[in-house]
Protein backbone atom coordinates (compact mmCIF):
# COMPACT_ATOMS: atom_id res chain seq x y z
CA UNK A 1 0.00 0.00 0.00
CA UNK A 2 1.14 3.64 0.03
CA UNK A 3 2.13 3.57 3.08
CA UNK A 4 4.67 1.24 2.25
CA UNK A 5 5.85 2.74 -0.67
CA UNK A 6 6.63 5.67 1.48
CA UNK A 7 8.96 4.43 4.30
CA UNK A 8 10.34 2.13 1.62
CA UNK A 9 11.07 4.68 -0.78
CA UNK A 10 13.47 6.56 1.21
CA UNK A 11 16.69 5.53 -0.91
CA UNK A 12 15.93 5.03 -4.48
CA UNK A 13 12.89 6.47 -5.70
CA UNK A 14 10.54 4.04 -7.52
CA UNK A 15 8.69 5.51 -10.91
CA UNK A 16 5.37 5.76 -9.18
CA UNK A 17 6.65 8.29 -6.29
CA UNK A 18 6.73 11.05 -7.83
CA UNK A 19 2.68 10.54 -9.02
CA UNK A 20 1.94 10.18 -5.11
CA UNK A 21 4.24 12.28 -3.43
CA UNK A 22 1.45 15.54 -3.70
CA UNK A 23 -0.92 13.63 -2.49
CA UNK A 24 0.72 13.23 0.59
CA UNK A 25 1.77 16.85 0.98
CA UNK A 26 -2.21 17.68 0.72
CA UNK A 27 -2.13 15.73 4.41
CA UNK A 28 -0.48 19.36 6.20
CA UNK A 29 -2.22 21.52 3.90
CA UNK A 30 -4.52 22.66 6.69
CA UNK A 31 -1.47 23.22 9.18
CA UNK A 32 0.19 24.45 7.20
CA UNK A 33 -2.29 27.09 6.21
CA UNK A 34 -3.09 28.10 9.82
CA UNK A 35 0.33 28.32 10.11
CA UNK A 36 1.34 30.60 7.48
CA UNK A 37 -1.97 32.61 8.00
CA UNK A 38 -1.98 33.54 11.74
CA UNK A 39 1.71 33.10 12.92
CA UNK A 40 4.06 33.46 10.08
CA UNK A 41 2.25 36.19 7.86
CA UNK A 42 1.21 38.65 11.10
CA UNK A 43 5.16 37.99 12.27
CA UNK A 44 6.72 38.98 8.64
CA UNK A 45 3.65 42.03 8.37
CA UNK A 46 5.64 43.17 11.77
CA UNK A 47 9.14 42.42 10.60
CA UNK A 48 8.46 43.90 7.10
CA UNK A 49 6.91 47.17 8.05
CA UNK A 50 9.54 47.77 10.53
CA UNK A 51 11.36 48.79 7.30
CA UNK A 52 8.89 50.54 5.07
CA UNK A 53 7.92 53.81 4.73
CA UNK A 54 4.06 54.59 5.01
CA UNK A 55 3.69 54.77 1.18
CA UNK A 56 5.84 51.12 0.79
CA UNK A 57 8.72 51.84 0.17
CA UNK A 58 12.55 50.65 1.98
CA UNK A 59 13.39 52.42 4.85
CA UNK A 60 15.43 52.11 7.87
CA UNK A 61 14.39 55.15 9.51
CA UNK A 62 11.90 53.09 11.61
CA UNK A 63 14.50 51.45 13.20
CA UNK A 64 16.66 54.08 13.84
CA UNK A 65 14.04 55.68 15.37
CA UNK A 66 14.30 52.98 17.85
CA UNK A 67 17.62 55.41 19.11
CA UNK A 68 16.00 57.58 21.14
CA UNK A 69 16.67 57.82 24.55
CA UNK A 70 13.21 57.23 25.57
CA UNK A 71 12.95 53.56 23.71
CA UNK A 72 16.52 52.74 23.95
CA UNK A 73 15.68 53.62 27.95
CA UNK A 74 12.44 51.56 27.73
CA UNK A 75 14.57 48.54 26.00
CA UNK A 76 17.51 49.16 28.64
CA UNK A 77 14.86 48.74 31.59
CA UNK A 78 13.29 45.78 29.90
CA UNK A 79 16.59 43.92 29.48
CA UNK A 80 17.79 44.73 32.86
CA UNK A 81 14.65 43.30 34.65
CA UNK A 82 14.32 40.05 32.28
CA UNK A 83 18.40 39.47 33.06
CA UNK A 84 18.27 40.07 36.91
CA UNK A 85 14.84 38.24 37.01
CA UNK A 86 16.70 35.31 34.81
CA UNK A 87 19.99 35.01 36.45
CA UNK A 88 18.01 35.63 39.99
CA UNK A 89 15.70 32.65 38.92
CA UNK A 90 18.17 30.30 38.05
CA UNK A 91 20.48 30.81 40.94
CA UNK A 92 17.26 30.15 43.08
CA UNK A 93 15.64 27.77 40.98
CA UNK A 94 19.07 25.77 40.59
CA UNK A 95 19.37 25.79 44.64
CA UNK A 96 16.00 24.69 45.31
CA UNK A 97 16.34 21.72 42.45
CA UNK A 98 19.36 20.52 43.92
CA UNK A 99 18.38 20.55 47.57
CA UNK A 100 15.85 18.30 46.74
CA UNK A 101 17.72 15.93 43.63
CA UNK A 102 21.59 16.07 45.38
CA UNK A 103 21.01 17.01 48.91
CA UNK A 104 19.72 13.80 50.26
CA UNK A 105 16.18 15.21 51.08
CA UNK A 106 13.51 12.10 51.46
CA UNK A 107 12.06 11.71 47.57
CA UNK A 108 8.37 11.91 48.48
CA UNK A 109 8.98 15.53 48.08
CA UNK A 110 9.86 15.64 44.44
CA UNK A 111 7.09 14.79 42.56
CA UNK A 112 4.84 17.54 44.60
CA UNK A 113 7.81 19.87 44.02
CA UNK A 114 7.80 19.63 40.06
CA UNK A 115 3.90 19.22 39.68
CA UNK A 116 3.60 22.58 42.03
CA UNK A 117 6.59 24.01 39.59
CA UNK A 118 4.44 23.00 36.62
CA UNK A 119 1.51 24.88 38.16
CA UNK A 120 3.29 28.03 39.59
CA UNK A 121 5.10 28.90 35.78
CA UNK A 122 1.86 29.05 34.35
CA UNK A 123 0.33 31.45 36.75
CA UNK A 124 1.55 34.40 35.13
CA UNK A 125 -0.32 37.25 34.04
CA UNK A 126 -2.81 39.33 35.98
CA UNK A 127 -3.75 37.72 38.89
CA UNK A 128 0.12 36.70 39.28
CA UNK A 129 0.23 40.92 40.18
CA UNK A 130 -2.77 40.84 42.07
CA UNK A 131 -1.11 38.01 44.49
CA UNK A 132 1.89 40.48 44.72
CA UNK A 133 -0.05 43.64 45.11
CA UNK A 134 -1.94 41.90 48.22
CA UNK A 135 1.55 40.80 49.48
CA UNK A 136 3.86 43.30 48.81
CA UNK A 137 1.98 46.25 48.16
CA UNK A 138 1.35 49.11 50.52
CA UNK A 139 -1.23 47.41 52.70
CA UNK A 140 0.12 44.19 51.64
CA UNK A 141 0.46 40.84 54.15
CA UNK A 142 4.71 41.27 54.46
CA UNK A 143 5.05 45.05 54.55
CA UNK A 144 2.30 45.13 57.15
CA UNK A 145 4.00 42.76 59.48
CA UNK A 146 7.42 44.37 58.72
CA UNK A 147 6.01 47.61 59.57
CA UNK A 148 3.99 46.71 62.32
CA UNK A 149 5.78 43.68 63.98
CA UNK A 150 9.58 44.21 63.43
CA UNK A 151 9.31 48.22 62.81
CA UNK A 152 10.72 48.17 59.31
CA UNK A 153 8.70 50.18 56.95
CA UNK A 154 9.84 48.54 53.11
CA UNK A 155 8.83 52.31 52.21
CA UNK A 156 11.10 53.84 53.77
CA UNK A 157 13.93 51.38 52.82
CA UNK A 158 12.94 52.66 49.36
CA UNK A 159 11.24 49.47 48.42
CA UNK A 160 8.38 49.63 46.27
CA UNK A 161 6.59 46.87 44.33
CA UNK A 162 5.62 49.36 41.17
CA UNK A 163 9.29 49.27 40.53
CA UNK A 164 12.46 47.48 38.97
CA UNK A 165 12.50 45.32 42.22
CA UNK A 166 9.10 44.54 42.49
CA UNK A 167 8.69 43.83 38.87
CA UNK A 168 11.97 41.85 38.68
CA UNK A 169 10.64 39.75 42.78
CA UNK A 170 6.85 38.80 40.86
CA UNK A 171 8.57 37.75 37.56
CA UNK A 172 10.50 35.23 40.06
CA UNK A 173 7.29 33.77 41.05
CA UNK A 174 7.26 31.99 37.14
CA UNK A 175 11.08 32.34 36.64
CA UNK A 176 12.22 29.74 39.41
CA UNK A 177 9.41 27.07 38.50
CA UNK A 178 10.49 27.04 35.00
CA UNK A 179 14.71 26.65 36.00
CA UNK A 180 13.13 23.89 38.79
CA UNK A 181 11.59 21.99 36.06
CA UNK A 182 14.64 22.45 33.19
CA UNK A 183 17.09 21.46 35.51
CA UNK A 184 15.84 19.05 37.56
CA UNK A 185 16.22 16.19 34.76
CA UNK A 186 19.82 18.05 34.04
CA UNK A 187 20.57 17.18 37.60
CA UNK A 188 19.36 13.48 37.08
CA UNK A 189 21.64 13.17 34.18
CA UNK A 190 24.23 13.81 36.47
CA UNK A 191 25.95 10.09 36.76
CA UNK A 192 26.81 8.77 39.78
CA UNK A 193 30.03 7.13 38.14
CA UNK A 194 31.39 10.11 37.42
CA UNK A 195 31.04 10.91 41.23
CA UNK A 196 33.04 7.93 41.89
CA UNK A 197 35.58 8.11 38.96
CA UNK A 198 36.77 11.58 40.13
CA UNK A 199 36.68 10.52 43.80
CA UNK A 200 39.14 7.32 42.75
CA UNK A 201 41.22 9.71 41.06
CA UNK A 202 41.26 11.87 44.28
CA UNK A 203 39.02 14.65 43.66
CA UNK A 204 37.84 16.58 46.48
CA UNK A 205 34.36 17.32 46.55
CA UNK A 206 34.76 20.78 45.71
CA UNK A 207 36.92 19.95 42.44
CA UNK A 208 34.78 17.23 41.79
CA UNK A 209 31.87 20.12 40.93
CA UNK A 210 34.59 22.29 39.38
CA UNK A 211 36.04 20.12 36.79
CA UNK A 212 33.64 17.44 36.65
CA UNK A 213 29.62 18.44 37.12
CA UNK A 214 30.03 22.38 36.52
CA UNK A 215 31.09 21.85 32.84
CA UNK A 216 28.62 19.49 32.29
CA UNK A 217 25.51 21.32 33.73
CA UNK A 218 27.12 25.06 32.34
CA UNK A 219 25.14 24.54 28.61
CA UNK A 220 21.81 23.67 30.46
CA UNK A 221 22.30 26.48 33.01
CA UNK A 222 23.53 28.99 30.59
CA UNK A 223 21.01 27.87 28.13
CA UNK A 224 18.27 28.33 30.65
CA UNK A 225 19.09 31.57 31.36
CA UNK A 226 18.73 32.50 28.09
CA UNK A 227 14.56 30.97 28.07
CA UNK A 228 14.31 32.48 31.22
CA UNK A 229 15.20 36.25 29.94
CA UNK A 230 13.04 35.84 26.62
CA UNK A 231 10.47 34.75 29.11
CA UNK A 232 10.49 37.94 31.32
CA UNK A 233 10.96 39.60 27.82
CA UNK A 234 7.63 39.08 26.77
CA UNK A 235 5.84 38.92 29.74
CA UNK A 236 3.15 41.78 28.99
CA UNK A 237 0.05 40.96 31.49
CA UNK A 238 1.89 40.65 34.92
CA UNK A 239 3.94 44.35 34.22
CA UNK A 240 0.50 46.19 33.30
CA UNK A 241 -1.69 44.64 35.66
CA UNK A 242 0.65 45.59 38.64
CA UNK A 243 2.13 49.10 37.18
CA UNK A 244 -0.19 50.05 35.02
CA UNK A 245 1.52 52.38 32.83
CA UNK A 246 3.89 53.57 35.53
CA UNK A 247 7.11 51.67 34.83
CA UNK A 248 8.50 52.39 31.15
CA UNK A 249 9.35 49.03 29.77
CA UNK A 250 8.75 47.74 26.23
CA UNK A 251 5.85 45.54 26.35
CA UNK A 252 3.86 48.06 27.85
CA UNK A 253 5.22 50.62 25.39
CA UNK A 254 4.42 48.59 22.66
CA UNK A 255 0.77 48.06 24.18
CA UNK A 256 -0.04 51.75 24.43
CA UNK A 257 1.39 52.06 21.17
CA UNK A 258 -0.82 49.54 19.49
CA UNK A 259 -4.19 50.97 21.46
CA UNK A 260 -3.10 54.27 20.71
CA UNK A 261 -0.09 55.14 18.58
CA UNK A 262 1.67 56.88 21.44
CA UNK A 263 4.89 57.35 19.58
CA UNK A 264 2.99 59.33 17.17
CA UNK A 265 3.96 56.89 14.42
CA UNK A 266 2.81 53.36 13.40
CA UNK A 267 5.30 52.50 11.57
CA UNK A 268 7.92 52.65 14.43
CA UNK A 269 5.40 50.55 16.55
CA UNK A 270 6.59 48.08 13.75
CA UNK A 271 10.00 48.99 14.47
CA UNK A 272 9.33 48.33 18.18
CA UNK A 273 7.79 45.09 17.86
CA UNK A 274 10.69 43.87 15.85
CA UNK A 275 12.89 45.01 18.21
CA UNK A 276 11.34 42.63 20.93
CA UNK A 277 11.39 39.84 17.85
CA UNK A 278 15.18 39.68 18.14
CA UNK A 279 15.80 40.05 21.28
CA UNK A 280 13.97 37.30 22.28
CA UNK A 281 14.98 35.41 19.08
CA UNK A 282 18.41 35.89 19.66
CA UNK A 283 17.85 34.66 23.46
CA UNK A 284 15.96 31.18 22.27
CA UNK A 285 18.88 30.63 19.49
CA UNK A 286 20.86 30.91 22.43
CA UNK A 287 19.06 28.36 24.13
CA UNK A 288 18.41 25.88 21.17
CA UNK A 289 22.34 26.09 20.63
CA UNK A 290 23.02 25.32 24.20
CA UNK A 291 20.71 22.54 24.67
CA UNK A 292 21.58 21.12 21.92
CA UNK A 293 24.85 20.61 23.49
CA UNK A 294 23.69 19.84 26.93
CA UNK A 295 21.97 17.04 25.56
CA UNK A 296 25.06 14.83 24.78
CA UNK A 297 25.80 14.40 28.51
CA UNK A 298 22.01 13.64 29.44
CA UNK A 299 21.45 10.33 27.29
CA UNK B 1 25.57 19.26 56.99
CA UNK B 2 24.95 18.76 53.54
CA UNK B 3 21.06 17.83 54.11
CA UNK B 4 20.73 21.33 56.77
CA UNK B 5 21.45 23.54 53.96
CA UNK B 6 19.32 21.53 51.36
CA UNK B 7 16.35 21.72 53.94
CA UNK B 8 17.17 25.35 53.96
CA UNK B 9 16.93 26.28 50.18
CA UNK B 10 13.67 24.17 49.39
CA UNK B 11 11.98 25.86 52.81
CA UNK B 12 13.37 29.25 51.80
CA UNK B 13 12.61 29.07 48.09
CA UNK B 14 8.97 27.85 49.61
CA UNK B 15 8.84 30.62 51.59
CA UNK B 16 8.75 32.67 48.62
CA UNK B 17 5.84 30.97 47.06
CA UNK B 18 3.64 30.46 49.74
CA UNK B 19 3.99 34.42 51.03
CA UNK B 20 2.09 35.59 47.98
CA UNK B 21 -0.80 32.63 47.65
CA UNK B 22 -0.85 33.67 51.37
CA UNK B 23 -1.21 37.03 51.24
CA UNK B 24 -4.14 37.37 48.59
CA UNK B 25 -6.23 34.59 49.94
CA UNK B 26 -5.40 36.94 52.95
CA UNK B 27 -6.41 40.17 51.77
CA UNK B 28 -9.48 39.08 49.58
CA UNK B 29 -10.93 38.10 53.33
CA UNK B 30 -10.70 41.26 54.44
CA UNK B 31 -13.11 43.70 52.76
CA UNK B 32 -14.92 43.83 55.95
CA UNK B 33 -13.04 46.11 58.68
CA UNK B 34 -11.75 43.90 61.83
CA UNK B 35 -12.84 40.44 60.48
CA UNK B 36 -12.47 38.07 57.79
CA UNK B 37 -15.42 37.42 55.38
CA UNK B 38 -16.37 36.49 52.27
CA UNK B 39 -17.86 39.86 50.71
CA UNK B 40 -15.27 40.42 48.55
CA UNK B 41 -16.38 37.27 46.58
CA UNK B 42 -19.67 37.56 47.09
CA UNK B 43 -19.31 41.04 45.85
CA UNK B 44 -17.36 39.41 42.43
CA UNK B 45 -20.06 36.89 42.26
CA UNK B 46 -22.85 39.02 41.92
CA UNK B 47 -20.88 41.02 39.60
CA UNK B 48 -22.27 40.42 36.18
CA UNK B 49 -19.76 41.52 34.30
CA UNK B 50 -17.92 38.74 35.74
CA UNK B 51 -20.23 36.15 34.73
CA UNK B 52 -20.30 37.61 31.38
CA UNK B 53 -16.52 37.63 31.09
CA UNK B 54 -15.97 34.57 32.66
CA UNK B 55 -18.26 32.41 30.82
CA UNK B 56 -16.82 34.36 27.41
CA UNK B 57 -13.66 33.01 28.28
CA UNK B 58 -14.92 29.09 28.82
CA UNK B 59 -16.22 29.00 25.96
CA UNK B 60 -13.12 30.86 23.87
CA UNK B 61 -11.15 28.20 25.79
CA UNK B 62 -13.50 24.89 24.54
CA UNK B 63 -13.58 26.43 20.84
CA UNK B 64 -9.67 26.74 21.32
CA UNK B 65 -9.54 23.36 22.37
CA UNK B 66 -11.81 21.86 19.68
CA UNK B 67 -10.31 23.86 16.86
CA UNK B 68 -6.85 22.49 18.04
CA UNK B 69 -7.69 19.16 18.33
CA UNK B 70 -8.80 19.14 14.48
CA UNK B 71 -5.81 21.38 13.58
CA UNK B 72 -3.33 19.10 15.60
CA UNK B 73 -4.34 15.43 15.61
CA UNK B 74 -4.62 14.73 11.64
CA UNK B 75 -1.52 16.42 11.26
CA UNK B 76 0.54 15.28 13.60
CA UNK B 77 -0.74 11.74 12.56
CA UNK B 78 -0.24 12.49 9.16
CA UNK B 79 3.42 13.73 9.64
CA UNK B 80 4.43 10.40 11.67
CA UNK B 81 2.77 8.40 9.22
CA UNK B 82 3.64 9.49 5.69
CA UNK B 83 5.96 12.52 6.19
CA UNK B 84 8.42 11.61 9.42
CA UNK B 85 11.54 13.80 7.87
CA UNK B 86 9.05 16.73 8.29
CA UNK B 87 8.72 15.98 11.80
CA UNK B 88 11.93 18.77 13.05
CA UNK B 89 10.52 21.36 11.13
CA UNK B 90 6.92 21.13 12.13
CA UNK B 91 8.12 21.21 16.02
CA UNK B 92 10.48 24.29 15.48
CA UNK B 93 7.22 25.90 13.64
CA UNK B 94 4.90 24.51 16.43
CA UNK B 95 7.66 26.14 19.19
CA UNK B 96 7.89 29.79 17.47
CA UNK B 97 4.56 30.75 19.66
CA UNK B 98 7.09 30.67 22.53
CA UNK B 99 9.64 32.53 20.79
CA UNK B 100 7.94 35.07 19.34
CA UNK B 101 6.26 37.43 22.07
CA UNK B 102 2.25 37.49 22.10
CA UNK B 103 1.90 41.21 22.05
CA UNK B 104 3.73 41.04 18.71
CA UNK B 105 1.58 38.47 17.07
CA UNK B 106 -1.71 39.69 18.07
CA UNK B 107 0.02 43.25 16.61
CA UNK B 108 0.66 41.45 13.25
CA UNK B 109 -3.25 40.09 13.27
CA UNK B 110 -4.42 43.92 13.75
CA UNK B 111 -2.30 44.77 10.99
CA UNK B 112 -2.86 42.18 8.76
CA UNK B 113 -6.71 41.60 9.45
CA UNK B 114 -7.86 45.29 9.14
CA UNK B 115 -10.97 46.21 7.78
CA UNK B 116 -9.22 47.24 4.83
CA UNK B 117 -7.47 44.32 3.79
CA UNK B 118 -8.33 41.20 1.86
CA UNK B 119 -9.21 39.40 4.82
CA UNK B 120 -11.38 42.05 7.12
CA UNK B 121 -11.64 39.96 10.05
CA UNK B 122 -11.45 43.20 12.69
CA UNK B 123 -13.85 44.65 10.78
CA UNK B 124 -17.08 42.74 12.79
CA UNK B 125 -17.72 41.52 15.98
CA UNK B 126 -17.84 37.26 15.31
CA UNK B 127 -14.52 38.34 12.63
CA UNK B 128 -12.96 39.36 15.88
CA UNK B 129 -13.77 35.84 17.84
CA UNK B 130 -12.48 34.04 15.39
CA UNK B 131 -9.36 36.12 15.50
CA UNK B 132 -9.10 35.20 18.94
CA UNK B 133 -9.96 31.99 19.42
CA UNK B 134 -6.72 31.72 16.31
CA UNK B 135 -4.91 33.47 18.01
CA UNK B 136 -5.28 31.62 21.40
CA UNK B 137 -5.17 28.28 19.22
CA UNK B 138 -1.59 29.79 18.37
CA UNK B 139 -0.70 30.22 22.06
CA UNK B 140 -1.81 26.63 23.09
CA UNK B 141 0.50 25.25 19.71
CA UNK B 142 3.45 24.76 21.47
CA UNK B 143 1.90 22.38 24.46
CA UNK B 144 -0.82 20.63 22.33
CA UNK B 145 1.69 19.50 19.15
CA UNK B 146 4.07 18.25 21.90
CA UNK B 147 1.10 16.04 23.64
CA UNK B 148 -0.26 14.76 20.89
CA UNK B 149 2.59 13.87 19.48
CA UNK B 150 3.93 12.22 22.31
CA UNK B 151 0.70 10.20 22.79
CA UNK B 152 1.09 9.39 19.30
CA UNK B 153 4.15 7.57 20.33
CA UNK B 154 3.17 5.57 22.36
CA UNK B 155 0.94 3.92 19.50
CA UNK B 156 1.97 2.23 16.79
CA UNK B 157 0.40 4.50 14.41
CA UNK B 158 1.52 2.42 11.03
CA UNK B 159 0.01 -1.02 11.84
CA UNK B 160 -3.13 0.76 13.69
CA UNK B 161 -3.65 2.27 10.10
CA UNK B 162 -2.92 -0.44 7.83
CA UNK B 163 -5.48 -2.88 9.52
CA UNK B 164 -8.33 -0.15 9.35
CA UNK B 165 -7.65 0.08 6.00
CA UNK B 166 -7.43 -3.46 5.42
CA UNK B 167 -10.93 -3.42 7.16
CA UNK B 168 -12.45 -1.00 4.70
CA UNK B 169 -11.68 2.33 6.78
CA UNK B 170 -11.33 5.74 5.35
CA UNK B 171 -9.31 8.43 6.61
CA UNK B 172 -11.83 9.96 8.54
CA UNK B 173 -13.02 6.97 10.33
CA UNK B 174 -9.31 5.95 11.02
CA UNK B 175 -7.94 9.49 12.62
CA UNK B 176 -11.98 9.79 14.25
CA UNK B 177 -12.14 6.44 15.22
CA UNK B 178 -8.74 4.73 15.49
CA UNK B 179 -6.34 7.18 16.14
CA UNK B 180 -8.46 9.90 18.70
CA UNK B 181 -9.32 7.15 20.53
CA UNK B 182 -6.20 5.94 21.18
CA UNK B 183 -4.47 9.58 22.35
CA UNK B 184 -7.48 10.78 24.13
CA UNK B 185 -5.21 10.65 27.53
CA UNK B 186 -2.50 13.20 25.51
CA UNK B 187 -5.24 15.16 24.14
CA UNK B 188 -6.67 15.45 27.36
CA UNK B 189 -3.19 16.64 28.77
CA UNK B 190 -3.20 19.56 25.72
CA UNK B 191 -6.83 20.74 26.63
CA UNK B 192 -6.30 21.43 30.05
CA UNK B 193 -2.79 23.75 29.46
CA UNK B 194 -4.86 25.05 26.88
CA UNK B 195 -7.75 25.93 29.38
CA UNK B 196 -5.78 27.15 31.65
CA UNK B 197 -3.58 29.55 29.14
CA UNK B 198 -6.98 31.06 27.60
CA UNK B 199 -8.96 31.76 30.98
CA UNK B 200 -5.76 33.92 32.26
CA UNK B 201 -4.89 35.21 29.36
CA UNK B 202 -4.85 39.40 28.93
CA UNK B 203 -2.71 40.64 26.10
CA UNK B 204 -4.65 39.00 22.79
CA UNK B 205 -8.38 39.80 24.20
CA UNK B 206 -7.08 43.51 25.70
CA UNK B 207 -5.82 43.88 22.20
CA UNK B 208 -8.99 42.90 20.01
CA UNK B 209 -11.20 44.64 22.55
CA UNK B 210 -13.12 41.29 23.56
CA UNK B 211 -15.07 40.92 26.86
CA UNK B 212 -12.80 38.50 28.20
CA UNK B 213 -11.61 37.41 31.46
CA UNK B 214 -8.37 39.03 31.41
CA UNK B 215 -8.69 42.18 30.51
CA UNK B 216 -11.81 42.22 33.39
CA UNK B 217 -9.32 41.23 35.74
CA UNK B 218 -7.33 43.68 34.47
CA UNK B 219 -9.74 46.74 34.87
CA UNK B 220 -11.28 45.71 38.23
CA UNK B 221 -7.65 45.50 39.33
CA UNK B 222 -7.17 48.84 38.42
CA UNK B 223 -10.23 50.28 40.22
CA UNK B 224 -10.70 47.75 43.22
CA UNK B 225 -8.96 47.09 46.36
CA UNK B 226 -10.32 43.64 47.87
CA UNK B 227 -11.95 41.94 44.61
CA UNK B 228 -8.92 41.67 42.56
CA UNK B 229 -7.48 39.40 45.19
CA UNK B 230 -10.58 37.74 45.58
CA UNK B 231 -10.09 37.12 41.53
CA UNK B 232 -6.59 35.64 42.04
CA UNK B 233 -7.66 32.95 44.53
CA UNK B 234 -10.27 32.20 41.99
CA UNK B 235 -8.24 32.71 39.09
CA UNK B 236 -5.14 30.16 40.30
CA UNK B 237 -7.65 27.72 41.68
CA UNK B 238 -8.25 27.49 37.99
CA UNK B 239 -4.63 27.38 36.99
CA UNK B 240 -4.27 24.65 39.98
CA UNK B 241 -7.23 22.68 39.05
CA UNK B 242 -6.23 22.51 35.15
CA UNK B 243 -2.60 21.37 35.47
CA UNK B 244 -3.29 19.49 38.52
CA UNK B 245 -5.37 17.71 36.25
CA UNK B 246 -2.89 17.43 33.77
CA UNK B 247 -0.45 15.67 35.76
CA UNK B 248 -3.29 13.09 36.64
CA UNK B 249 -4.18 12.52 33.43
CA UNK B 250 -0.46 12.00 31.74
CA UNK B 251 0.53 9.85 35.09
CA UNK B 252 -2.57 7.80 33.78
CA UNK B 253 -0.46 7.76 30.28
CA UNK B 254 3.12 6.43 31.58
CA UNK B 255 1.85 2.92 31.28
CA UNK B 256 2.95 1.62 28.36
CA UNK B 257 0.19 1.38 25.98
CA UNK B 258 0.81 -0.98 23.03
CA UNK B 259 -1.80 -1.92 21.05
CA UNK B 260 -2.01 -5.82 20.77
Amino acid sequence: MSTQTATQAKGAAPPGQFRRLPMHWLGVVPFAAFVLLFLILPTMKIVIGAFQTPDGGFTLANVSGLFTSSILAAYWISIKISFTSAILGCLIGFAMAAAVVLGGLPRAIRGPLLTFSGVASNFAGVPLAFAFLATLGPVGLVTVFLRSELGIDLRLLGFNILSFWGLTITYLFFQIPLMILIITPALDGLKREWREAASILGATNAQYWRLVAFPILLPSLLGTLALLFANAFGAVATAIALTGSSLNIVPILLFAQIRGDVLGDPHLGYALAFGMIVVTGIANAIYIWLRARSERWLK
Amino acid sequence: MKRLWAWAALIIGLLYFILPLVGMTNFSLKMRRGEYSFDAYAKVFADSRFHETFSYSVWMALLTIIFGVFLVVPTAYWVRLKLPFLRPYIEFITLLPLVIPAIVIVFGYIRLYNTSSWLPLTGSYVGTDILLVFGYATLSLPYMYRAVDTGLRTIDVTTLTEAAQSLGAGWVTIIGRIILPNVTVAVMSGAFVTFAIVMGEFTMAALLNKPAFGPYMQLLGANRAYEPAALAVIAFGITWACLGLMQLVSRLQKTPQRPV
